[in-house]
């Protein structure tokens, strides 16, 4: 399985992978909302925990219609399939290294985002933790997106329709623990609990939701 | 070692594909499948493979008592479809490594399966580079990193030129002699002594 893990974060570094393209995306979803909201720092400040949540989300969604539908094109995922190893356990890491790819980089990238869109630094610190919690189920729901569609030849789109209704807790819950940081009467710990559960709970339901439907859909 | 396949009956898109095969193959033996294009070849291999949902039937893998071997069977094959399962942004030696550690069982070493099929000097090359009959004898050479008693093999020479169909015929017959079971769609004899004919027709 570590061998999995350490292919997996090999092929997103090596050319056409794509490991820098989700930080990139992210900062160009987060640079254009100032230039939308224009010069009023007050309310991008407020807004900031918003639309930083909203570009990682965007941001991690991309690279998912590549998690099987690749391997099935070159034949490796019947081989992956094959394999005495539980495939939801299989499922759970390749997940794992798309958000080691795609989600913790966007997490380390937070803090100049935030200064960008006047975020404060206990702001700064309550986004990247709250994302740090959070981003992981996005790729845990992804996989279940991504093993549906892995038939289809053009998914993303797919996967993007399937995906973001599902994550829409996440966002909800995310976002009302940074506010819950920033203002006081607001809770930050129960939001925050929330977002950890949902991703614990999808971190298993996930591959498991994945595995079932890969099965089924081989041929 | 016994692999029984029982009255296996193989559907594609509610279509019957395949109807009705039943063979039982010992330790050391091999089975040739071959057929008309479209008759059904693949399907029977990827169905034996544990890649496709049986319709009906069994496949069952027994020892030398007659007991059934733990799990399902297809964790006891290795399974060379018309993809060669390869990365292309890998080396040759990152692919060998991962399906040997992936795969578990390890057996030859990647210099040495890179050594049977002619391919030494390819080791740190990205697969990408090399050419379509060389990636096939790459995706051989995987079947030998990682031990596997059974191996299912469709269309396992296409690609190759003379020279290394004769290699890979003397792999087979090596791998049927330390008592593994062969199974492949080809329509090129292996000339393996135990090897034995089944011809599937397109069952409409």
């Amino acid at each position: 399985m570590l061998a999995l893990l350490k292919r997996e974060i090999l092929l997103s570094i090596r050319a056409g992978g794509g490991a820098l393209t989700g930080v990139l995306f992210f900062l160009a979803v987060v640079s254009v909302f100032p230039f939308a909201v224009g010069p009023d720092t007050k309310l991008l400040s407020h807004l900031a925990p918003a639309i930083l949540w909203i570009g990682a989300l965007l941001a991690s969604l991309l690279g998912l219609d590549k998690l099987f539908a690749q391997e099935r094109e070159d034949g490796s995922l019947d081989l992956l399939v094959m394999q005495p190893h539980p495939l939801a356990i299989t499922i759970f890491i390749k997940a794992l290294a798309h958000w080691t790819m795609t989600g913790l980089p966007l997490v380390v990238a937070t803090p100049m985002f935030g200064i960008m869109l006047n975020l404060s630094p206990l702001g700064i610190g309550a986004t990247m933790i709250t994302l740090l919690a959070g981003t992981p189920a996005i790729s845990f729901i992804g996989a279940v997106g991504a093993a549906v569609s892995v038939k289809l030849p053009r998914g993303s789109m797919l996967i993007s329709v399937l995906v973001l209704p599902l994550v829409i807790p996440i966002l909800i819950f995310g976002v009302a623990a940074i506010t819950g940081a920033l203002e006081d009467p607001a809770p930050f710990t129960a939001p925050f609990l929330f977002v950890c559960a949902i991703t614990l709970f999808t971190s298993v339901l996930g591959p498991l939701a994945a595995s079932i439907m890969l099965r089924h859909s081989a041929d | 070692m016994k692999l029984i396949i029982e009255k296996l009956n193989l559907n594609r898109a509610s279509q019957e594909i395949v109807s009705n095969i039943s063979f039982e193959l010992s330790a050391g033996e091999a089975l040739i499948v071959t057929g008309e294009n479209g008759s059904g070849k693949s399907t029977t291999l990827r169905g034996i493979a544990g890649l496709m949902p049986l319709n009906d039937g069994s496949i069952r893998l027994l020892d030398e008592t007659g007991k059934q071997f733990e799990g399902e069977v297809r964790e006891y094959c290795h399974y060379l479809g018309h993809q060669n399962g390869m990365k292309p942004a890998l080396t040759v030696r990152e692919n060998l490594d991962f399906w040997q550690k992936f795969c578990g069982e390890p057996d030859l070493s990647i210099e040495e399966a890179l050594d049977e099929v002619d391919l030494a000097h390819t080791i740190d090359l990205p697969f990408s580079y090399l050419s379509a009959g060389m990636k096939r004898r790459v995706s051989i050479a995987r079947l030998l990193v990682s031990d596997r008693p059974i191996w299912i093999l469709d269309e396992p020479t296409a690609g190759l030129d003379a020279q290394s169909v004769k290699m890979f015929t003397e792999l087979c017959k090596n791998f049927c002699e330390g008592g593994g079971i062969l199974i492949a769609a080809t329509h090129l004899p292996l000339g393996i002594e135990t090897e034995r004919t089944l011809e599937i027709k397109a069952s409409n």
